[in-house]
């Protein structure tokens, strides 16, 4: 049988947080924010976070765009706060994103990673940050002047801060344990998702 | 009209002129004007990237938040795009991209020929429309057309500048 190499360098401990719980009890107040999600988990839970809001543009589909699409909204919009809200797979398939982020700064990003340590959509497989890899470590030395990791409920208040007050660009890598998140029905028709989003933004 | 000494200064005048302000770009010999001028630029946004695809979503990024991006790349990251095109024609984001081609006229180099005769190709594939610049008075003509396509039209456009324009690297 094939092994993985199950990395001995992580020292995180067991996730504990349900990610129901979790999600609304970092971001307060999402309509604070223009919010762009990754696919599957992130997507669901913050249209229903929302209940259907314009003010998210979540993928249902090209996986590992979400940082990316965030920096072209955040430089866009200097004078609005924007948020990343992503899964682990979606983020490591875009690591090289965070470099690319963390060159241009931008004060009004933060970067919120739901880590489930799994591939919930496909069956729930390890995710490599299951396995041991630190997404915040690579964040931290890709840059980005501020990383927050939450662990248990005794870290929220921090990220709950520095979402609040939003001085300058963050990554927040929020550790929850395997489950479905929370959902309602959303739109997955792609250009409407785009045209709401511009027409709720920019008239 | 542009010759061979001035088409590139021409093209990010024109670019600039049609508001495009997010400049993406993994580093390319034949986009070295432009990419020094946006770094230049205290009005653009010079965005090095790490791999081509990222442009591809910073672009969307850009559109939902009212500006205009160009990604300029060579032919070898338009492989590296492909599925991310996906976010491009899907939800119909205008998309503007200049690729410098290797693997084309007087290539010297067979490792770049597989990419650089797929680039056409795998775009329509994808749904992109082709545009091709092979002599310096073509340039700008050719650029204004794509960008009137990307952000009057919302279509998604690729202009390949030839090798016979930027020449073919020695070996």
């Amino acid at each position: 049988m094939a092994r993985l190499n199950k990395l001995q360098m992580s020292s995180l401990p067991d996730a504990v947080l349900d990610r129901r719980q979790a999600v609304p009890a970092l971001i307060e107040t999402p309509s604070d924010f223009l919010i762009v999600t990754g696919l599957a988990g992130t997507a669901q839970e913050l249209t229903a976070l929302t209940n259907n809001s314009p003010n998210v543009f979540g993928m249902g589909g090209a996986m590992g765009a979400a940082l990316m699409t965030g920096l072209g909204l955040a430089l866009a919009q200097p004078k609005r706060r924007v948020l990343v809200v992503s899964g682990d797979g979606d983020m490591l398939m875009s690591v090289g994103g965070l470099a690319t982020i963390a060159l241009q700064n931008p004060p009004n990003l933060s970067v919120i990673c739901v880590d489930n340590g799994h591939y919930g959509e496909t069956g729930n497989q390890d995710s490599h940050t299951g396995l041991g890899v630190r997404l915040d470590t690579i964040a931290a030395g890709s840059g980005f002047p501020v990383v927050h990791i939450i662990n248990t409920e005794a870290d929220m208040e921090e990220g709950r801060r520095l979402l609040r007050e939003g001085t300058g660009l963050s990554f927040i890598l929020l550790r929850v344990k395997e489950g479905p998140p929370n959902r309602i029905k959303r739109n997955l028709v792609p250009h409407v998702e785009r045209d709401r989003f511009r027409a709720a933004l920019l008239g | 009209m542009s010759d061979a000494t001035t088409w590139p200064d021409d093209l990010y005048d024109l670019l600039r002129s049609a508001n495009v302000t997010q400049f993406a770009y993994v580093p390319d010999a034949g986009h070295k004007v432009l990419i020094n001028r946006s770094l230049a630029d205290d009005n653009a946004h010079s965005i090095p990237l790490t791999t081509e695809e990222e442009g591809v979503a910073l672009a969307a990024g850009a559109d939902l938040g009212g500006q205009r991006a160009v990604l300029l790349m060579q032919s070898s990251g338009v492989g590296n795009c492909i599925n991310l095109l996906s976010l491009i024609g899907g939800c119909r984001f205008p998309f503007l991209t200049l690729i410098s081609m290797r693997g084309d006229f007087g290539e010297g180099n067979a490792w770049q020929f597989p990419m650089g005769q797929a680039t056409e190709p795998v775009l329509k594939a994808m749904g992109v429309v082709v545009l091709r610049a092979d002599a310096p008075a073509d340039v700008i003509p050719t650029v204004s057309a794509a960008i009137t396509m990307a952000f009057q039209s919302g279509q998604a456009v690729a202009v390949l500048l030839g090798q016979r324009l930027i020449g073919a690297k020695q070996f």
